[in-house]
């Protein structure tokens, strides 16, 4: 009992700590006392010009991108009751990466910033209710893969074939950042363009809690306990397409976050949805602002994306799962 | 930086083009039989055969055989040479037919040389030579003596000397023509590409710095050939003069870097755009580039003069 109360406060205080050391890592190298100075007091102004426009967006960034993804996870895995399900392996993430990729290569975003997170978003929802539509809520684990295999393939495929067309060469070597995700360079607008769609998306999720506690005793008795079950499906797929999309516009597709992270807290929170929401989220961030951070330490000059660092720890994990899933089933 | 994005370019499109734009030349070509004839003697040094069908796979050999060749002699250049922003001579490419470095489009149009780069594609290279037809690869030039060996080098193949020789005339000449440097203390420029791509020593753009006046941040900065700098290092460093290159009109991550609003930080340095083209290959246009950056070190001189002039009062 004691342990399990424990576990939202120290997820908090790991996230604080991984924050941090997001703002004072960089290229520039400044000490980290001179930096906190120069981002809280903007004395020295080319450090606090760092500080306040390049680092603390970054930061700001990875954690509401992770919290947004690892949240999204433990959602969709509740609602769907399935341990595989996670925007990366739904498709959702290629998806919405393929509506910002329309946005931003065809100019549209130039003329409407909004364009952006708006096209991903769109992206996002139509691919969660493609895939959740052909294998179905409770539907078979192996229905809900093979439909984000695909929607998940097609995506990518049509992602990079937009950016192989485009007229600008250095188009096509940003299939990598769409694909696999990086937060390098964002300013503030890419937080302004994100931010508010990715709280409203935490949101409707956070509503979820009691939602998939009763789905846990299946669909009929939550339905019996008086659990709307139309308003769950509009809230979890409306939650995760913003939450998901307006992440990926403005940091591409970062997969395995969503995966990983309601697994590795699930036993951590007592095996209850409701408090593995938030736990999801709290890890999720930490996740993605130690894989950033990870990403500017192993090799500093060739901007790592995000996507190989969740990948390294989180496809370990997926084989594990595998393994598991495969001797529960013989 | 751009010969970086040329090779990369020319990969990306031969890749996903199947290579028609030899078709039409192959029809006359055919006749003699492709490579058939033997490779015209004499190879590096004198001036005796003068290879008809020159094909060239590659930005730098295109430049060169353009500014180097006889009317007609250059049947063909890379598709990168037509690019208005990769290549500062796509006027004069004009209707040059392109190609995208495949074996089988080279391979129709029956040359009896092809000019690469040491970095091209090298299978469809070795299966040209294998045809039996006759393959010149140049190495990247770092600095001005690569560049005068490079111009030698193509006009002697192509059977022009004397035209090389006085390609280095004018390079030199452009080179030489240094007034004394506007100020004693050499000011910090550096050339940004996009994707945060830099230039440092060991480079001609190094070079062509230093032929101008310029300190190079980047090889300051401890890189070495081509490498990043990221805005956060620029902010720190302060450098007097900034040179982007030109950009494609539509959109790419990679050039959306000198947007971020953090780059309003950099307000004393001087920002100026360039066709970095004409230092992205070893030809004589880098005396061109070489004037231009010593008239934006005038500039400048003048620029800090003012400001201390108005500060002073």
């Amino acid at each position: 009992m004691t342990p399990q109360r424990l576990v939202l406060p120290l997820l908090g205080a790991v996230t604080l700590a991984l924050f941090v050391a997001s703002l004072l890592l960089g290229p520039a190298g400044a000490p980290a006392g001179r930096s906190l100075a120069a981002l809280l007091t903007g004395d020295n102004p080319a450090l606090a010009l760092v500080m306040r426009e390049i680092r603390l967006p970054r930061a700001l960034l990875g954690l509401g991108i992770g919290a947004a993804l690892g949240l999204a996870g433990a959602a969709l895995q509740g609602y769907l009751r399935n341990p595989l399900a996670e925007p990366g392996l739904l498709g959702v993430s290629a998806a919405a990466a393929l509506g910002a990729v329309l946005a931003f290569y065809t100019g549209l975003a130039a003329l409407l910033p909004l364009a952006l997170p708006l096209m991903a978003l769109g992206g996002a929802f139509a691919a969660t209710l493609l895939v959740v539509g052909l294998a179905g809520v409770a539907g078979g684990a192996l229905t809900l893969i093979l439909a984000g295999v695909a929607v998940s393939s097609l995506a990518g495929a049509l992602t990079s074939l937009v950016l192989n067309l485009s007229p600008n060469p250095f188009a096509a070597s940003e299939i990598m950042f769409w694909l696999l995700g990086s937060l390098a360079d964002r300013s503030w607008m890419h937080v302004t363009l994100a931010g508010p769609f990715i709280l409203a998306g935490m949101g409707l999720l956070l509503l979820l809690a009691r939602d998939l506690e009763a789905l846990t005793l299946g669909e009929d008795a939550a339905r019996s306990l008086g659990i709307p079950l139309g308003r769950t499906r509009a809230l979890a797929l409306g939650g995760t397409a913003a939450a998901v999309g307006a992440g990926v516009a403005v940091a591409g597709a970062i997969g395995f976050v969503g995966l990983v992270v309601p697994h590795l807290l699930r036993p951590v929170v007592g095996h209850s949805p409701s408090r593995l929401l938030p736990a999801a989220a709290l890890g999720g961030a930490s996740f993605l602002l130690a894989a950033d951070v990870a990403a500017r330490l192993i090799a500093p000059e060739r901007d790592l994306k995000l996507g190989v660092l969740t990948a390294l720890v989180g496809a370990p994990f997926f084989l594990r799962l595998v393994w598991t899933t495969r001797r529960r089933l013989a | 930086m751009r010969r970086i994005v040329a090779i990369l370019t020319a990969a990306f499109l031969a890749g996903s083009m199947p290579g028609p734009a030899g078709t039409m030349a192959a029809a006359d070509a055919a006749g003699s039989g492709g490579g058939a004839e033997p490779p015209s003697a004499n190879a590096g040094t004198g001036a005796v055969a003068r290879p008809a069908r020159v094909v060239s796979t590659n930005l730098c050999t295109d430049l060169l055989a353009l500014l180097l060749a006889e009317p007609g002699q250059l049947v063909s250049v890379s598709h990168v040479v037509h690019d208005p922003v990769a290549s500062p001579l796509h006027q004069m490419a004009g209707a040059i037919p392109e190609n995208h470095g495949a074996a089988e489009e080279i391979h129709l149009l029956a040359p009896d040389l092809v000019l690469a780069g040491e970095w091209d594609d090298p299978v469809p290279l070795a299966m040209l030579e294998s045809l039996g037809i006759r393959v010149e690869r140049f190495p990247i030039e770092r600095d001005f003596d690569d560049a005068r060996a490079n111009i030698r080098r193509v006009a002697a193949l192509l059977g022009v000397p004397e035209r090389g020789e006085a390609a280095v005339a004018e390079l030199d000449a452009g080179l030489a023509d240094e007034k004394a440097p506007p100020w004693h203390e050499r000011p910090v420029a550096v050339v940004l590409g996009a994707g945060s791509w830099t230039s440092g020593a060991g480079t001609l753009t190094d070079a062509v710095l230093a032929a101008a006046g310029f300190r190079n941040l980047a090889a300051e900065r401890g890189i070495s050939g081509m490498g990043r700098l990221s805005l956060e290092e620029l902010l720190l460093a302060q450098p007097d003069l900034i040179i982007v290159g030109d950009t494609y009109g539509t959109p790419a991550l990679a050039e959306e870097r000198l947007r971020h609003p953090a780059a309003r930080g950099l307000g004393r340095t001087r920002r100026v755009a360039m066709p970095d083209n004409l230092w992205t290959c070893g030809t004589p246009l880098l005396a061109e580039a070489v004037a231009m950056l010593r008239a934006e070190a005038r500039a400048l001189a003048t620029e800090r003069a003012n400001l201390a002039g108005r500060g002073g009062r």
